[in-house]
């Protein structure tokens, strides 16, 4: 939050000119035909992205030279915001004169850094960043087409943001190295969930295969494993509440449970509280225990000792 | 010529309003609640508002109508001391809203839900209406309130409150609507409709930003939202915000003074409006005219990105909505759209005209003329309108 996040509504003043203009005048708007194609002695490549029910969609047509694979007239046609409409318009400019193989290396960050008025100031607000990647998700398609290739093999990684293209390896790795716990600094660190925010988690604009909370929680589940393989080589003080009562419980069942049940009774653990320097077991015997007088004496002494001697030196134990 | 269509977003505050407000800025600015003479200047043109606004809902002196901030503050206060007073305390679990709700409920509902409450969530038939017999056939014994809106922010539809209150009287269930569209726009009467909570706001009718009300029927007052010095006879504390309720109230006089102007003469500007609309190809509007408000039209231009006809139409000096303004900085498609069922490539065509007794007959030419060029102009870069699928030859007829 803070003074920027409080008033809403923004959105559109925070477009650059460059953008306002392309809205209203996209100069790449429109169609390249068969005949024009072949006017050129190029090939006509029509490729489309994205649909009308998801917002927004896109129609990019290339006029590609055979004998150099130079896109010699490109174009487009967009259903979609403003932005979507500027970003497709750039993204045809760019195109123009570069082969198949440059083009393929456009991405959505380029399309925006040439929208910007100047170098440092974004061109659209964050939540329309979206909107840039579809043009360059339409480049990969028609490139894909020209070639007779699928356009996952322009994809050399697993992009988990694509608005800010932050591949699935580099997320796992600034998270590991950086320990970090929550979505504020995964954008911090990287940028990713800062714009249109579908993948932080399910539920938003767009479905993924793996969202940002994913990640964490794949991280945080690395860190458990990791805690509970330690388990055995951890002191009885460094553990957790949990992982003291099961340690507490192991002992029991190994040396102390089966005697008291050969004698008709049980005991149970109530809580485990630490006082001072010490450990304080709460137990309560259960069956015959409860009755039987060795249960505050010669019982009571051997369950201490046997604890005493496997975790710690400063455990009590406390009959309720 | 600035056009502004956006009326169920917020209305220019009426002259008249504005007027009677002013002398409690520089002039009688005491606090009421203070001894002295700069807070008696204020008593009686508070209780004169007041009246107008029991007036315009025709509320018996016996109940209350409490000023709050907004019409959000409102319907979290009726939300959350329902929590309090009959799901925290297990007496009920359950409660009854539409899915097209304001975000204020929506949201509100939600968060009683993450608190344990079980939340039903009324479905609108394909006409945009919530179907009275539905609540019937929701409420249990578990069922602590009903609250459904009386007329629509996006489409205008008019819900069968009366029908609705009922059904919540006789089953003995609590009743809330949150009327913010309804008052000037419709007859509102809190005795007839049987309802027990009425959420209203001052800045769709024509008075200022910042009030709104709650009218709250004798003895089923709510747990206080607001704890405090015990103003509004404890059940809401706060300084009075006193040239806003000021305001509220010649508002909501002028309002009913021109309930019939805005049924039939706005009603004839928006109907005019609406013809012109559809007689674009491929253009459609949702919920009857006679099911609706005077004022709201919502349509769908096929081909047409809602965000995209925005920007054409504010480049042309005129205001309208994608839908609920409260929802609009996000990427999402128009709730209702989806509720009805449109055709899902439908869903981000939608545009909101709302109009006022301000709108004029020359605006409402210079619109259909805006509108026309708009959709030409976008049809013409629309990747998905009148395109062949199959070849690659111009499949697109500009100006169909």
């Amino acid at each position: 939050m803070g003074i920027d996040s409080l008033i809403g509504g923004t959105i559109w003043d925070e477009y650059s000119d460059k953008v306002t203009q392309l809205m209203a005048n996209p100069k790449n708007m429109g169609e390249i035909t068969e005949e024009q194609a072949a006017a050129m002695g190029a090939k006509l490549i029509v490729a489309d992205f994205g649909a009308e029910s998801c917002g927004d969609a896109v129609r990019l047509y290339w006029a590609v030279t055979p004998n150099d694979d130079i896109i010699v007239e490109s174009k487009f046609k967009s259903f979609g915001c403003g932005t979507a409409i500027a970003s497709s318009d750039t993204m045809a400019e760019l195109c123009k004169g570069k082969s198949v193989d440059e083009a393929v290396k456009i991405t959505n960050i380029d399309v925006e850094k040439a929208m910007r008025d100047t170098p440092d100031k974004p061109a659209v607000p964050p939540q329309k960043m979206h909107c840039s990647v579809m043009a360059y998700d339409v480049i990969k398609k028609a490139a894909a087409q020209y070639k007779g290739v699928d356009a996952a093999s322009f994809e050399a990684e697993i992009i988990v943001c694509e608005c800010a293209r932050i591949s699935l390896s580099t997320l796992r790795e600034v998270i590991r190295i950086n320990e970090l716990t929550t979505i504020e600094q995964i954008t911090d660190y990287t940028k990713a969930g800062a714009f249109c925010k579908s993948c932080i988690r399910p539920g938003g604009h767009e479905a993924k295969d793996i969202y940002l909370v994913d990640l964490l929680a794949e991280y945080e589940k690395e860190k458990l494993a990791l805690i509970a393989d330690a388990g055995d080589s951890v002191s009885f003080a460094q553990m957790t509440i949990v992982q003291r009562i099961k340690a507490v419980d192991k002992v029991i069942d190994e040396n102390i449970r089966q005697m008291l049940i050969m004698d008709g009774g049980n005991m149970e653990i109530l809580d485990i509280k630490e006082n001072g320097s010490n450990f304080d077991i709460y137990i309560r015997y259960l069956g015959a225990c409860s009755g039987c007088a060795s249960s505050s004496t010669g019982t009571l002494y051997a369950i201490e000792a046997t604890l005493k001697e496997r975790l710690d030196e400063n455990i009590r134990v406390i009959p309720l | 010529m600035r056009v502004y269509l956006d009326n169920n977003a917020t209305t220019i505050v009426d002259p008249h309003v504005f007027e009677e407000m002013e002398p409690f800025f520089v002039q009688k600015y005491g606090n009421p609640n203070s001894l002295h003479q700069f807070a008696s200047d204020t008593h009686k043109p508070l209780k004169e508002a007041m009246q107008k606004i029991y007036a315009g809902i025709h509320a018996p002196n016996e109940d209350s109508v409490v000023i709050t901030s907004c019409a959000t503050e409102s319907n979290n206060w009726v939300f959350k001391s329902i929590y309090f007073d009959y799901i925290l305390t297990g007496r009920k679990n359950h409660i009854i809203i539409s899915e097209v709700e304001h975000p204020s409920v929506i949201a509100c509902a939600r968060f009683l839900e993450s608190k344990g409450c079980k939340v039903t969530y009324l479905p609108i038939n394909s006409e945009g209406i919530i179907e009275a017999h539905t609540v019937s056939a929701f409420i249990t014994d578990k069922t602590a309130l009903v609250s459904i809106m009386w007329v629509n922010n996006e489409t205008g539809a008019i819900f069968p409150i009366h029908e609705i209150g009922e059904i919540c009287k006789a089953k003995g269930v609590l009743f809330h609507t949150d009327a913010v569209q309804a008052i000037g726009k419709v007859p509102v009467d809190v005795q007839l409709a049987n309802v027990d909570y009425l959420t209203m706001s001052a800045h769709k009718f024509h008075g200022p930003k910042g009030v709104g009300a709650l009218y709250i029927k004798k003895g089923k007052e709510l747990t206080p939202l607001f704890h405090g010095g015990s103003q509004m006879g404890g059940l809401r504390s706060g300084t009075l915000n006193v040239a806003g309720i000021v305001g509220m109230g010649k508002a909501m006089e002028q309002a009913i003074d021109s309930l019939d102007f805005e049924m039939h003469d706005v009603k004839e500007l928006r109907d005019r409006l609406e013809d012109a609309v559809l007689a674009i190809k491929d253009t459609f509007v949702v919920t009857p005219r006679e099911k609706r408000a005077s004022n709201t039209i919502l349509v769908s231009f096929r081909g047409v990105e809602g965000e995209a006809m925005l920007w054409d139409l504010n480049r042309q000096g005129i205001a309208a909505s994608t839908g609920s303004a409260c929802a609009s900085e996000d990427l999402e498609s128009n709730p209702v759209m989806e509720a009805i069922g449109a055709e899902a490539d439908l869903a981000h065509t939608a545009i909101r005209f709302s109009l006022s007794r301000y709108t004029t007959s020359e605006e409402i030419d210079f619109v259909i003329d805006a509108v026309n060029t708009a959709v030409e102009r976008l049809r013409g870069i629309s990747s998905s309108y009148a395109y062949a699928p199959e070849g690659h030859e111009s499949g697109l007829s500009v100006g169909h």
